[in-house]
């Protein structure tokens, strides 16, 4: 499960964000050549990237145990770091909760704290 | 001040069946005397553990959960850390949580009710208020 938040949403993160970084740093500090602000980034965009939505307030799961492996493995690498909101889509309250569940499964032995399950 | 809690620990693999039952009733004992009562035992049976705890790669876990004191969770911890076959134990309070859920519940079911019943118009006034 693991795998396929990683597959499906680290690429276009990854890609995006150090390219741009970089690309306005050696420009002059003036005004913007595009114009409006983030209105010739948007136009350079050729792929459409879909809204990430929280998962547990779109299925409406309320109580996040550190008993339920299976639904925090989602939320895990498979280097055996939680993956942060920014890729998975998690609202703030609900990645809190998470992290502090998986935090607890780790302590258990219920999760790595590094790798994968051997 | 009664709390619950919920008191997971892992013993070796090779730990016979009798002396887990016997471990687990002087638990129950130790409760019972401190002033709690035990809600329920589980036996979540032989897993894999995610790393190695002394050198095992399995262990059976089981599930305590127990009402009572933050003296009688110290003194269970204390006995747990004692016991030389258990691996790992973790306690986590979960009545504020018990609550909270409660709490959701409570208000999705009003909430379903109104939907399904909108001849009350004061109610149906402010919770479109909220929506708004």
């Amino acid at each position: 499960m693991a795998e396929e938040t990683r597959a499906t949403t680290a690429p276009p993160e990854s890609g995006g964000a150090p390219a741009e970084g970089h690309s306005q740093r050696p420009g002059p500090r003036g005004p913007r050549p595009g114009g409006g602000p983030g209105g010739p980034r948007e136009g350079g965009r050729k792929y459409f990237r879909r809204k990430k939505v929280c998962k547990f307030c779109v299925e409406k799961i309320e109580s996040i145990n550190y008993k339920d492996v299976r639904l925090l493995a989602q939320f895990v690498a498979e280097s055996g770091k939680i993956v942060p909101r920014r890729l998975t889509g998690v609202c703030t309250p609900h990645q809190r909760r998470l992290s502090s569940a998986i935090k607890q499964a780790r302590n258990i032995a219920l999760l790595p704290f590094a790798g994968r399950i051997n | 001040m009664n709390r619950t809690y919920e008191l997971m620990f892992i013993v070796r693999p090779d730990m016979v069946e009798e002396d887990l039952d016997k471990l687990i009733s002087t638990l129950e004992t130790a409760v019972s005397s401190t002033g709690g009562t035990v809600k329920s035992v589980e036996r979540m049976g032989k897993r894999r553990l995610a790393y190695t705890v002394r050198r095992f790669h399995d262990g059976m876990y089981v599930l305590l959960t127990v009402e009572g004191s933050g003296g009688l969770i110290h003194e269970l911890e204390r006995r747990l850390r004692v016991t030389e076959p258990v691996l790992k134990f973790l306690t986590v309070r979960i009545d504020e949580e018990q609550k909270r859920l409660e709490k959701i519940k409570k208000i999705r079911e009003a909430r379903k009710k109104t939907s399904a019943a909108p001849a009350a118009p004061a109610e149906g006034g402010e919770t479109a208020a909220v929506t708004a």
